[in-house]
């Protein structure tokens, strides 16, 4: 990690720890940690996603899907089966890599457009049948009663406890993703993104590496559904639609796709504009986001983190000659 | 052979699997114009789908037009949508790579669909059938003219984009700007104006699609994405670019649907054009009647 990344990390990692106390201050704020602790669970989906769209270059419209193959994993396993909960968190990644290995293994030979409508496909048809299976899922009208989880023996209680807990998991998944993409597996994904032919003559086991990354990004979101499942303990198919996996592409797009920083960024901004600021609008949020992606698509591609780092350069370097220039 | 006919489900079946079917067909077209000018996969396609429904309903209902001059008003004003969407917005991310042009479609696709919602609410809306309100016996199984209407206009449809684009100038210039822009361009190619048509034939071709389907099934703000998955499965199988090749596949994508819900569940009845489309994504990407070599040559 660079000095200046050391120093961000920390700051964040300051930041995080004294959030629920800053919030709490003020009564008008208090709730903000439960804000903070729905955009720590869709960080983690959209960090996996960061890694796939933004260094291997390979679109996903399934996000959602994983999501909620975690959830409904973590629901059925603990309301029919009575499995502990952190048992059917793990069952329900395992379940969610398995599915993304047999859904990425042909998936991920197709391109562009080809790739975006088969995960967009593969993932109606999971929400096809999380309506359709009513006797595990509940169908429409949903599934309830699913336990939340303890740590050590403890129940976990309040917003504080969860708070910690879901950022504690997504620091780790930061740093395990920066870490891979600082690697080995981290340049080739960059030499896919760039130039996949050329990778490929490079020795760069392009096929395998896709499938990888597909894979690491389905545990992340089904972790993250599962955290999700247990948090608000009731499950309901509207949480794992089309929409949602748009708006996981619309956090990592809207932060910057080239930067795992960009997707939290982008995720704690868009949870607070979805969670907070639109619910005046209510109906029109669609349309506000569907204006967002647009707008950042067409005069931001890179997303605002990297602008943002942009503009703090240029102005860097205009006082850096300035002062030459003085003296 | 008469009593196999006779009132029999599995004809009342095809019957609803063909109709569909050639709905499916005319999306998968409306990919298949755009596509073979551009090489843009335009998801919002099925939103084209939606409006040109509503709008007829809008046209109809709110502003009190006759039937007819109402479906043309709609089909027109999607054309203007159309135009609009490759103008402000196609134009301005044409340099971009493949990942943002399918970010820029889907974010006008949301926008369109959020556009809705507020304008028509969250109800379905009806038009009336084109002629005649009853069912007719035919066989022992019921027929809705309105069922013919769509059959014959995607028929209509098929045969005259085939023509036009094998067949006369205009078609066969828009064919050259997918090929290689900067060649057509060369030779004297408004290759703006071709792109520009494109988007604005695509998208009535899909207006037409929903003002003809929505006397029977109605339409809603949400319609748009799964009609575009399914019109791209019929694409797909169809081998994209393909106006005839969509015909077919379309027509099967329906009747697989039409019969999985009669004799299977109709729950999953979507599920299965999805299923379809994926094994043809996976195992058969160059589509039923396209060829492989030709699928190599196209980029995605």
């Amino acid at each position: 990690m660079s000095l200046r990344e050391k120093t961000a990390f920390g700051a964040l990692t300051i930041l995080l720890a004294v959030f629920p106390w800053l919030a709490g201050i003020s009564r008008s704020f208090s709730h903000y940690t439960d804000v903070m602790i729905f955009a720590g669970i869709f960080s983690l989906v959209t960090l996996g996603l960061s890694l796939l769209m933004g260094f291997a270059g390979q679109i996903s419209l399934a996000q959602a899907a994983f999501f909620g193959i975690g959830a409904y994993g973590s629901g059925i396993f603990t309301v029919h089966f009575h499995w502990n909960p952190w048992a059917a968190l793990a069952a329900g990644a395992l379940v969610a890599v398995a599915i993304a290995w047999l859904v990425g293994k042909p998936a991920l030979r197709l391109k562009g457009h080809y790739l975006a409508m088969a995960t967009l496909g593969f993932g109606v048809i999971v929400h096809i049948i999380m309506n359709e299976e009513v006797d595990w899922t509940g169908g429409p009208s949903g599934l309830g009663g699913i336990p939340g989880l303890s740590v050590a023996g403890r129940k976990l209680t309040g917003d504080m406890a969860w708070f910690y807990l879901v950022w504690g998991m997504v620091l780790l998944v930061f740093l395990f993703s920066r870490h891979v993409l600082h690697s080995r597996v981290g340049r080739a994904l960059r030499a896919i993104h760039d130039d996949e032919k050329a990778a490929e003559a490079m020795g760069v086991p392009v096929a395998t590496l896709k499938v990888q990354v597909f894979m690491y990004s389905a545990v992340t979101a089904s972790i993250a559904g599962s955290l999700y499942a247990h948090y608000v303990s009731f499950l309901s198919p509207g949480s794992f639609d089309l929409m949602w996996s748009i708006r996981f592409v619309l956090m990592v797009v809207v932060g910057g796709m080239q930067s795992l920083w960009g997707a939290l960024v982008g995720t704690v901004l868009l949870t607070f504009v979805g969670n907070e600021w639109l619910q005046v609008f209510a109906d029109f949020e669609i349309l506000v986001y569907g204006g967002i992606l647009l707008i950042v698509a067409l005069f931001v591609p890179q997303g605002l983190v990297v602008w943002l780092q942009g503009m703090v350069g240029r102005r860097r370097g205009l006082r850096e000659t300035h002062s030459d220039g003085g003296s | 052979m008469g009593d196999f006919f006779y009132g029999a489900a599995w004809l009342q079946y095809a019957l609803g699997g063909i109709t569909i079917g050639a709905i499916y067909a005319l999306v998968a077209i409306g990919y298949n114009i755009i596509y073979n000018v551009t090489e843009i996969i335009n998801f919002a396609q099925g939103e084209f789908v939606m409006l040109g429904g509503l709008f007829g309903v809008f046209y109809h209902q709110t502003c009190g037009l006759p039937l007819a001059p109402a479906v043309f008003s709609a089909v027109l004003t999607v054309g203007v949508v159309g135009l609009f969407l490759e103008r402000y917005v196609i134009r301005r991310a044409r340099h971009a790579t493949v990942l943002s042009m399918i970010i820029v479609t889907i974010a006008f696709s949301i926008l369109l669909k959020g556009g809705a919602m507020l304008a028509w609410g969250k109800d379905p809306h009806r038009l009336p059938a084109f002629s005649g309100t009853g069912a007719f016996l035919w066989h022992g199984v019921a027929v809705q003219p309105q069922a013919l209407w769509v059959l014959g206009i995607s028929a209509l449809v098929v045969g005259i984009l085939t023509v036009f684009f094998r067949k006369s100038f205009y078609g066969k210039a828009m064919l050259a700007c997918a090929d290689n822009p900067n060649a057509a361009r060369l030779v004297g190619i408004p290759v703006r104006t071709m792109v520009m048509l494109s988007f604005v034939l695509s998208a009535t071709v899909g207006a037409v699609a929903g003002a003809a389907i929505c006397p029977i099934t109605l339409m809603e703000y949400d319609r748009g994405a799964l009609l575009g998955l399914k019109g791209f499965g019929a694409a797909v199988l169809g081998g994209l670019g393909q106006f005839s090749g969509a015909l077919v596949a379309g027509l099967l994508l329906g009747l697989s649907e039409s019969f999985c819900a009669g004799y299977l569940s109709s729950g999953y009845k979507d599920a299965v054009a999805l299923v379809l489309l994926m094994l043809a994504l996976f195992f058969k990407p160059e589509g039923l009647f396209g060829s492989k070599e030709a699928a190599g040559l196209k980029r995605f």
